[in-house]
């Protein structure tokens, strides 16, 4: 267990170091830098002065040791665009994703979870074959439309939510404890809802399949056979038996959910680590930029990391071999 | 195809639900429309009609589906955005079915050491956020020609299919035939190109109706990021860009749009799910993007 621990963190490293070279290379190869936006009152001695300050005038090679270099002592560079270091604008940025993601995955893993057993314990239904059809439906839509049919719907014109922003930007400072509190929840109900709802018709889809999987096994005819009735064998050996596969779904469901958050985000104006990606994109601010990217890949790689050992803790026939 | 392959298709079809007969039926209207868009379209593409009178007017019967700001036909532009939507989508499936079968056939036959190098560097490239970083590059390197945006949709796409085929390709390499076709004397590029392939075909179909789906999905957010396809191209998602920022006033050019993203979405899924019932009933565990990586631990 230790060492396979020790080589999936080896790998995870590996991974991280190749994926920020691909993106420093991609990032840094594109036309442009950060000083290159227009505006006449910058003479081109000012851009050539701020390009040597900032190290933009160096060799690409040279760049990108010192990029490593710093990257290695946790030094993330200077944003341009936001006037901190990178680190501070993430660490603003990130709580709030993490914050909207977290609430969607569990809400979505309830409800998916739930919704599956809803299908497979009336299978053959029509009740069964239409909530098939809403997980398929929801499926279908794209993230980013959603997102703003439920801000039409919600916040114009049936106005019982606010628009955008993590909570009110010009009275949450003002406001006690409680108020606050709840202007924080009201905030978040149409961001989380749309990721909810797209993630949630994911799980549904896949847990149905490997709880139909499971169904025709050995192990179900002998539960039902010793009179069992069928909501304990569902509950007692199906659901636990289907569910194990489901722990790398988590894993694997992470980029959609992120690639998912980032349209969430903009068109929310939540401002995390997609709204951040988005801003610093736009300004050419490559430091930001390539730690968006890289902290987005960190939290996938971190949370397959976290599913397949959990896999291995779940499953006791994967601890032998 | 060879003639097996057009039999087996024919009975495919045979057992299909009448809802994925239908979801077929919506993919060839939409195809069909797209394609004969110069002479359906009731408008020219691009066109605008009136922009001082004209602008932003709600359904009529002239308009079946409004006019966007610009006074231009918003059902002319979804005939028109179709073309550029499904062929972009279709392509870079194809480019990722492609890529995806060869790599997954290659690692999946080889085995061994080749295999789990392969598969290793398929899970860091699956750990790689795929809309981040394609809006990254993509912005950064606007304006993107249509190939190149192609090539970068396509090429982030194939680590799904190349899992399903390398694990086919596993339990291929052990059947009486294939075993049988060795013992003759086929070499690893034969046994590849004659058995293993054709066998697959169906789990590739099947994914790949899937990720149409979703393709069109992602280059609608890239469009509508205003950094998928570049006027004067028009997409469906291009159409949501230019519209969102005036669609509490005029819906109709975001809603129209939308749905046809999602009805074509929807019908490539229904097909999807229900040719993975018919062609390969227990094969394709879940749904192809969401798979787990079936035991690499063990």
């Amino acid at each position: 267990m230790g060492r396979r621990i020790g080589a999936r963190i080896v790998q995870a490293v590996v991974v991280l170091w190749v994926v920020a070279t691909l993106a420093f290379i991609l990032i840094h190869a594109a036309p442009g830098d950060p000083f290159g936006y227009d505006a006449p009152s910058v003479t081109p001695a000012v851009r050539a002065h701020w390009r040597h300050l900032y190290g933009y005038d160096r060799p690409l090679g040279t760049q990108y040791v010192l990029w490593l270099r710093n990257l290695a002592r946790g030094d993330l560079g200077y944003s341009v665009s936001m006037h901190e270091p990178v680190r501070d604008a993430l660490a603003n940025a990130l709580p709030r994703t993490l914050y909207l993601m977290g609430v969607a995955v569990v809400a979505s893993f309830a409800l998916g979870i739930g919704l599956a057993l809803f299908q497979v314990r009336r299978l053959g239904t029509r009740r069964a074959r239409w909530a098939g059809a809403v997980a398929l439906f929801f499926y279908s839509l794209p993230d980013f439309w959603l997102a703003l049919v439920l801000l039409l719907a919600f916040a114009y014109w049936w106005p019982i939510l606010p628009a955008g922003y993590p909570v009110d930007m010009v009275m949450h400072g003002y406001m006690a404890p409680w108020p606050a509190f709840v202007d924080r929840l009201r905030h978040l109900v149409l961001p989380a809802l749309t990721l909810t709802l797209l993630t949630t018709a994911a799980v549904a889809r896949f847990q149905r399949q490997e709880l139909l999987d499971v169904l025709p096994l050995d192990f179900v005819r002998t539960a039902r056979a010793k009179g069992l009735d069928e909501r304990a064998v569902i509950r007692r050996h199906v659901l636990r038996n289907a569910l194990i596969p489901t722990i790398t779904l988590f894993g694997l469901a992470l980029p959609a959910l992120l690639g998912g958050a980032v349209f969430v985000e903009k068109i929310y104006a939540w401002q995390g680590m997609g709204w951040l990606a988005i801003s610093a994109i736009g300004m050419r601010d490559y430091p930001l930029v390539l730690a968006a990217v890289l902290v987005g890949t960190a939290m996938v790689v971190l949370g397959n990391l976290v599913a397949d050992l959990a896999y291995v803790a779940a499953d006791p026939r994967l601890r032998v071999g | 195809m060879s003639a097996d392959g057009v039999d087996r298709a024919r009975r495919a079809w045979a057992r299909l639900s009448p809802g994925a007969r239908a979801a077929a039926g919506v993919i060839a209207v939409f195809a069909l429309a797209s394609l004969l868009a110069p002479w359906l379209a009731p408008y020219r593409v691009g066109q605008q009609i009136d922009i001082v009178h004209l602008a932003s007017l709600p359904p009529s019967w002239a308009h079946p589906f409004g006019t966007d700001r610009y006074s231009r036909d918003v059902f002319t532009r979804i005939l028109y955005g179709g073309r550029v939507s499904l062929s972009i989508a279709t392509l870079a499936v194809v480019v990722s079915a492609t890529v995806g079968t060869l790599y997954g056939a290659v690692a999946g036959y080889a085995g061994g050491a080749v295999d789990t190098v392969m598969m290793r560097v398929i899970d860091a490239l699956l750990s790689v956020p795929r809309v981040l970083m394609l809006i990254a590059v993509l912005a950064l390197w606007s304006p993107v020609p249509v190939a190149a945006l192609v090539l970068l949709i396509g090429l982030t796409g194939w680590f799904d299919i190349a899992r399903l085929v390398r694990a086919q390709a596993l339990a291929l390499r052990e059947r009486e035939f294939v075993v049988a076709a060795r013992a003759l004397g086929a070499g690893p590029a034969r046994i590849v190109r004659r058995h293993v392939l054709p066998n697959v075909l169906g789990p590739v179909i099947v994914a790949g109706a899937l990720a149409v789906g979703n393709v069109i999905v992602l280059e609608a957010g890239l469009s509508f990021l205003g950094i998928g396809v570049h006027e004067p191209l028009a997409s469906w998602g291009m159409m949501f860009q230019d519209a969102t920022d005036q669609f509490v006033s005029a819906w109709w050019a975001v809603i129209f749009p939308g749905a046809a993203i999602v009805a074509t979405v929807l019908a490539f899924n229904t097909l999807g799910d229900a040719l993975r019932d018919v062609l390969d009933p227990r094969q394709l565990p879940g749904h192809a993007a969401l798979e787990p990586p079936e035991t690499a631990h063990g």
